[in-house]
């Protein structure tokens, strides 16, 4: 039952993911078929302000530069797609290791008709990329060497052998004004329609293979044993996956750069990861913020007048991913850093509020005031430290201080969150000692941690079970649900009006 | 015609082969050119290597991959803020940069579930975009080539003014200051083998024993960053990476002590320098390329050595005859 339900659940997500991300698709077509008027290829006019950059950008009047931009989005939705399970698969680096080691590859589909040709260039360079990866294989398989080693090592080589290869094309006479070099840094401008097309392609295939084997990629990335057992193709679906992947990196790398096309693998799905914890959800996000920052990368660049395009994407990228790692409601480093502070400020307050019950207690609930310097003594604190927690206490409403700051009183709320820390305290105790058969005197520590967690419901379902005690196993009277909840005082203390 | 193409652009990416232009006028005629430049690429090369040896014993290659790129925006920050770029500027930006790069890792993946490969690939991948897009926008100010820092440019050498010592020309500029960071980093090799053995190996024994394993791993990033600033000019910030890895790896596979290793290191580090500048010379390209490549076919030999040792060892030990 359960599995059936979680097929279901998971088609659903399968459906979501593949409906939103066709979202764009109408959005591209649009871009592509509207007005082919002749203008400057992006960023010619050096004459223009930055405002007026902006408008060209936002009104797409700029034939070259809507290819730029389409190019960007499917590059982002491409490598967002893929990155996210090579983000979760921990194979970050390979990535790293594919963009920098496809560069001979690059450069020998070059050399096979002298132009940029991208058919060529990708046949190229996804054989040299595979030819890479083996080689890591047969490193690791048949020397000491560990991976990282051996990575690194394959990475510098090739691109070694490829910087080579590009100082050879550059002699040629045709050679110089390939535009080669454009795969170093990335230059959007620099797509043209073949390029567009092959983008467009390897997204289509990867949307498709993402979509239709989301289940044994899942499988695959999460638990490959499993899914071996299962009878799930797992090798065929890693090997797919490192050939889209390939083929994501360079059809990618004219605009990005062979550095940087790492970092819209990684980044994108890093900050998916922060965001949220379903897999398809983090897929769904990756692939959003790599088509966003893409296309950011796109518009700075313009703005700058031909300005490198992949440093901007992988720099807005970089300010994305810094957001999510800050401030991410779930993951987010300040946003924990918050919340652990606020819940050491609730303990502490909770166990102010227990110290002046239990001095009111002690006097039988006779006297209105606990005074500060009892406080402290009970609390082993000095007297300053308490002077800070009582003015918390009345910042907050729980409590207010006489006018000599001597004398500390209970607010009706403060009186009731009193109550109610008591009172799971000493459930907890009893509990312990009837239930779960503890000695008397190893209860309380274990109580004084879960005083401050546990929920109403679980205090209830304690009370039914302990079958409604009035004392604990010291006993001291346990405050009841009607003193927490401040309903009808059916006991009020003649002397001081509150409840007991 | 496509034929015709391919034939012709292969026989024109070779210049044809001169014996004498190409293998003995280095050592003789040209020496003065050339002996910086191979002087060079075997500082880089060795300086790397020694380092190297450490990196790929504790596992960190990919660090040295990553502070390589980010010693990038160090520079660029440190043209920025001293208007030129002066030898004191340029180390405490490399050094800035490389510490900034292990502290952002670590931060990363420490304070969040971004695992450490992920966390190593944004750090640098970020610091370097940042770095060119610096370079790029205030290009009047920084003057740092882009493909210099892609590809490495050795051939400047002997252009570079020379150094005078007591009226005599010493070196160029650049290679002297290799030589005294190569000088450097034996020194430290030396004087702290046994704390550097200690922690690559066994961190926890180092700790215990007194050796503060953290301080040795902050050191050694520091000075990696300042080999790699030294060597960025003439390499290039990707075959750094190259120089850091593949000599400790080749020896690594031919030994498993670390003082043969480390010896080793520095041979790779000759013969690939010597059989680089061979290289470039005959296909006519970029000489740190060259090296790296002549570098790599040393690995590829000493592999290929060891596997055929291991398949004989085990040929040999199937074959012998079971004692009773």
């Amino acid at each position: 039952m359960t599995t059936l339900c979680h097929a279901q659940r998971s088609r659903a997500g399968r459906l979501s993911l593949l409906s939103s991300l066709l979202y764009p698709l109408p959005s591209l077509l649009y871009l592509l078929s509207s007005s082919t008027a002749h203008a400057a290829r992006i960023g010619d006019l050096t004459e223009t302000t930055v405002s007026e950059q902006a408008l060209r950008f936002f009104t797409f009047s700029d034939p070259s530069l809507r290819l730029a931009l389409i190019g960007c989005i499917l590059l982002g939705l491409n490598c967002g797609l893929l990155g996210g399970f090579i983000v979760v698969r921990r194979m970050s680096l390979v990535g790293d290791t594919l963009s920098h080691a496809v560069l001979p590859g690059v450069a020998l589909g070059f050399l096979w008709n002298m132009t940029k040709d991208p058919v060529a260039i990708l046949i190229g360079a996804t054989l040299v990329g595979g030819l890479s990866m083996l080689t890591i294989n047969a490193i690791t398989r048949t020397t000491r060497l560990k991976e990282d080693a051996a990575m690194g090592l394959v990475l510098s080589s090739f691109y070694a052998v490829g910087v080579c290869l590009i100082g050879m094309i550059q002699k040629l006479p045709t050679g110089n004004k390939s535009g080669i070099d454009k795969f170093l840094f990335g230059q959007a401008a620099a797509l043209n329609g073949g390029d567009i097309a092959l983008l467009a392609v390897t997204a289509v295939i990867t949307l498709l293979f993402v979509t239709l084997g989301y289940r044994g990629l899942l499988t695959l990335s999460f638990h490959r044993a499993f899914g071996a057992t299962l009878g799930v193709p797992v090798n065929l679906l890693h090997h797919a996956m490192m050939l889209l992947t390939a083929f994501a990196v360079v059809t990618a790398m004219q605009a990005v750069g062979v550095v940087l096309v790492s970092a819209m693998l990684i980044i994108p799905a890093a900050t998916a990861c922060l965001i949220t914890d379903r897999m398809h959800r983090v897929l769904l996000w990756s692939a959003l913020i790599g088509m966003g920052t893409a296309a950011l990368g796109a518009f700075f660049s313009f703005l700058g007048n031909n300005l490198p395009t992949g440093p901007f994407m992988v720099l807005a990228g970089a300010v994305l991913f810094a957001a999510a790692f800050l401030f991410s409601p779930q993951q987010g480093w300040l946003t924990r850093l918050w919340r652990q502070r606020s819940q050491r400020e609730r303990i502490e307050r909770e166990n102010m509020l227990k110290a002046m019950y239990h001095l009111a207690e002690r006097r039988e609930f006779r006297e209105e005031g606990i005074s500060l310097l009892e406080l402290a003594e009970q609390r082993r604190e000095p007297l300053e430290t308490e002077r800070l927690n009582a003015s918390k206490l009345v910042h907050q409403g729980l409590a207010t201080l006489s006018d000599d700051a001597t004398m500390l009183h209970f607010t009706p709320e403060g009186w009731r969150k009193a109550c109610a820390v008591v009172r799971n305290h000493r459930l907890w105790e009893l509990y312990l000692t009837n239930v779960m058969q503890y000695g008397a005197d190893h209860v309380h520590d274990d109580a004084e941690k879960i005083e401050h967690v546990l929920g109403e419901d679980t205090v209830r379902q304690l009370e039914r079970r302990l079958d409604f005690p009035q004392t604990d196993p010291h006993g001291k009277p346990i405050p009841g649900a009607r003193d927490v909840h401040g309903a009808a005082r059916t006991r009020p203390n003649e002397t001081t009006g509150y409840t007991r | 015609m496509q034929k015709f193409v391919i034939r012709h652009s292969m026989t024109s990416l070779l210049p044809p082969f001169d014996f004498e232009r190409m293998i003995l006028a280095p050592w003789t005629t040209a020496l003065d050119t050339y002996g910086w430049m191979t002087l060079m690429a075997f500082l880089v090369t060795a300086t790397c290597g020694l380092i190297g040896n450490y990196l790929i014993l504790r596992r960190m290659a990919l660090v040295g991959d990553a502070i390589s790129h980010s010693v990038l925006p160090g520079l660029a920050v440190a043209y920025l803020v001293s208007g030129q770029l002066t030898l004191p500027a340029m180390i405490a930006g490399a050094v800035g940069a490389g510490l900034l790069t292990t502290f952002l890792i670590e931060f990363l993946h420490t304070r969040s579930r971004i695992k450490a490969d992920a966390a190593i690939g944004i750090t640098f991948c970020s610091l370097f975009a940042f770095g060119v897009v610096l370079i790029n926008l205030f290009a009047s100010k920084i003057h740092l080539d882009a493909e210099c820092v892609l590809y490495g440019e050795l051939s400047y050498l002997p252009s570079e003014p020379m150094v005078a010592i007591l009226g005599h020309d010493l070196a160029p500029q650049p290679v002297l200051v290799m030589s005294c960071v190569a000088i450097l980093v034996s020194l430290l090799v030396i004087f702290f083998y046994k704390e550097l053995l200690l922690t690559s190996f066994d961190a926890l024994l180092a700790g215990s024993q007194g050796f503060r394993p953290g301080l040795v791993h902050l050191l050694l990033m520091g000075v990696l960053s300042v080999v790699i600033v030294a060597a960025f000019e003439s390499v290039g910030a990707i075959l750094v990476i190259a120089m850091l890895i593949l000599p400790g790896a080749t020896s690594q596979l031919l030994s498993t002590r670390l003082p043969v290793c480390l010896w080793l290191s520095l041979l790779h580090a000759l013969l690939s320098a010597i059989g680089g500048l061979h290289l470039s010379l005959i296909l006519g390209c970029s000489m740190a390329a060259c090296v790296v490549v002549a570098g790599a076919v040393l690995f590829g030999s000493a592999w290929l050595y060891t596997v055929i040792v291991n398949a004989l060892h085990k040929k040999a030990a199937l074959s012998a005859p079971v004692e009773a």
